[in-house]
């Protein structure tokens, strides 16, 4: 029962028309693992994150969550069953503050059932919920930001928000398309340790990232893309060392770059 | 006070009272500014069949509040689920051949059959509404405008329900008094119920399904079901409005299929401003009475109706409601310097 991983997906083919998004893609998450998936720009990254919670259906291929076909199931049956994930391009509601972008998670059947985040089974106040999980993803409680419209809060709050809204479902699973892109240094810097929250509390990640050295820092496994297709999959060291990766992201040039300006 | 000058203040009234549902009443006065226009438009909603001149403006009245149930069905459609609809005459008809059919054939009192034909046609509209929910925009009014199109034509051909003649013999209202009060508390209860509705947090989940259905999605909630629901209470408002006109008219027919249904509420709901749920009832109380006025000069009605809107649409697009809302959370007042 312990081997068997969280997620797997079997031979993941998506074609949009002509073009092969996802081809034959194999992979798995163990749980508490943190998985991190890299690959140049449209090699299929996104798609994977949107077949696997269903926000579109792969062409053919398996997932499976918990040795569970759910492949083809609906957006929320997946989010219910505890596998969610954030956008590349924020969604957050532009016009209610942020704690009341909480509130709209929180009034899901799983959120009833788990009671949030934090929540022992039972749901509190959704409000007070809400601010509870924005403290905890690093919105200074003292301060006006839980209040503030989504509208107004700069990039860095709004990718947090994304990992809240999928924090009030009480994950098992979270999918975080680019969580660091669009951020400074110092929001990375202080984003990591979040991260590393996260997994001590059990929740499995899988993180697509640019930002290779930031990524390296929290993920256990990496698995790269490359043209929709699994390019190769190890620990950073083994996926650095890979002449292929290298290739694949900058012609031959040393992979050093990446690390330095993804 | 020659020799005083003055200067226009402009101040936010409403500032306090206005801060997200934290109401914090200094005393009398912003009790008072808050509760005044809710008791304007109550007390005047009450008063309007006193104030009549007549039985026929009495029962423009009765027509102003059918028309106003179905603005009221719109724009929470439109403004809060983002479903446009231009289903006015298919709820009006739907609704009102439930309540003859159960009037008429099973000699049930309106007391009854009112309420059953909202539910039941509640039930078929947002049946036969459910597989068009995925379509967006445009298409959803399209498909909503085909219906009762469609449904006339078929009792029309198939000469059921009374075909062209219609269904006869329908109960009216004990009297007239019954009729105007029964109509206008309906108004006010569905106004007032829809206002509340939207700004409860299931309120807020229908309108995140309008902005951000990809997140409302992502959050393990089903899109369809909550746009189902609201079209089963924006259908069952529309229904309820039809179910009460053919106990007004005494006779149902293919004419609750009329276009006007569909189009009047939409008309209404620019005019008094998309958004406030009182603008569009306002807008009917402008509108309707307008188009008896101009019932004289026949189909030429159309063609002041239509300036009128266009004047509004270029001149006041906001509406008179959210215009007049503005005007009094901001209100400008001389002061001495
Ligand atoms: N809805 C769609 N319709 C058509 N083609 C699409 C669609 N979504 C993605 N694609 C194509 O599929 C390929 C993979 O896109 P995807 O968004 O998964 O890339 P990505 O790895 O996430 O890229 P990035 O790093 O820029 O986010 C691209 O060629 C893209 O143009
Ligand atoms: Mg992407």
């Amino acid at each position: 029962m312990s081997d068997q991983p969280i997620l797997e997906a079997k031979e993941l083919t998506k074609a949009f028309g002509g073009i092969l998004a996802l081809n034959r893609v194999n992979f798995h998450v163990n749980e508490g693992e943190v998985l991190g998936i890299i690959g140049p720009n449209g090699s299929g990254k996104t798609t994977i994150v949107n077949c696997i919670t269903g926000f579109i259906k792969p062409t053919s291929g398996k997932v499976f969550f918990r040795g569970k076909n759910i492949t083809g199931k609906a957006a929320h049956r997946i989010a219910d069953m505890g596998v969610t994930r954030t956008f590349q391009i924020m969604r957050p509601y532009y016009s209610l503050p942020a704690y009341k972008n909480l509130v709209i998670p929180l009034f899901s059947p799983r959120s009833k059932r788990t009671g949030g985040w934090r929540g022992g089974g039972k749901l509190g106040d959704r409000n007070t919920v809400g601010i509870d999980i924005l403290e905890e993803i690093g919105f200074e409680r003292d301060s006006r930001v839980p209040y503030k419209m989504a509208a107004t809060l700069p990039t860095g709050y709004l990718k947090r928000l994304e990992l809240a809204r999928c924090l009030a479902l009480k994950p098992e699973i979270i999918l975080c398309d680019e969580v660091f892109s669009g951020l400074s240094m110092s929001e990375i810097a202080s984003m990591v340790p979040l991260i590393e929250r996260l997994q001590m509390d059990g929740i499995t990640l899988i993180m697509i990232e640019h930002r290779l050295r930031e990524l390296f820092r929290v993920a256990d496994r990496i698995m790269v893309m490359n043209f929709g297709e699994k390019l190769t999959e190890g620990t950073s060291e083994e996926v650095m060392a890979d002449s292929r990766v290298k290739e694949a992201y900058f012609g031959s040039e040393e992979i050093e770059e990446v690390m330095t300006y993804a | 006070m020659d020799t005083q000058q003055q200067r226009k203040e402009r101040l936010d009234r409403g500032i306090k009272v206005r801060t997200d549902g934290l109401y914090a009443l200094m005393g009398w006065q912003e009790l008072g500014y808050l509760t005044l226009p809710r008791l304007i438009l109550i007390v005047g909603m009450l008063a309007l069949p006193l104030l009549m001149p007549g039985m026929y403006w009495q029962r423009v009245i009765t027509i102003v509040c059918i028309y106003a149930l179905l603005a009221l069905s719109f724009d929470f459609l439109a403004h809060f689920v983002g479903l446009v609809s231009l289903g006015g005459a298919f709820f009006i008809g739907v609704g009102g051949y439930f309540s003859a059919i159960f009037n008429a054939s099973f000699g049930i009192p309106p007391l009854f059959s009112i309420p059953m034909a909202t539910v039941s046609g509640a039930i078929v509209c947002t049946l036969l509404l459910i597989p068009c929910l995925p379509l967006r925009g445009v298409y959803f009014a399209i498909v909503t405008l085909m219906y009762p199109l469609a449904l006339a034509r078929v009792i029309e051909a198939t000469d059921i329900l009374g075909g062209t003649d219609g269904i006869m013999g329908i109960d009216s209202f004990s009297n007239s008094w019954v009729e105007q009060y029964v109509a206008i508390v309906l108004v006010l209860l569905f106004l007032f119920g829809l206002r509340r509705l939207v700004n409860t947090d299931i309120g807020l989940v229908v309108r995140a399904v309008k902005d951000n259905d990809q997140a409302v999605r992502a959050s393990g909630m089903s899109v369809n079901f909550y746009k189902a629901g609201a079209v089963f209470i924006a259908s069952g408002i529309g229904c309820l409005g039809g179910a009460c006109l053919v106990h007004i008219y005494m006779w149902a027919g293919i004419s609750l299929f009329a276009l006007d249904f569909s189009i009047l509420p939409i008309a209404a709901t620019v005019i008094g401003g998309s958004g406030t749920l009182v603008g569009p009832v306002l807008g009917c109380l402008i509108l309707v009475p307008i188009s008896e006025l101009l019932r004289d000069f026949g189909t030429l009605r159309i063609v002041f109706y239509a300036i009128l809107l266009v004047c509004f649409v270029v001149f006041r697009s906001e509406g008179l409601m959210v215009y007049g809302e503005r005007k009094y959370h901001q209100f400008e007042r001389w002061v001495k310097v």
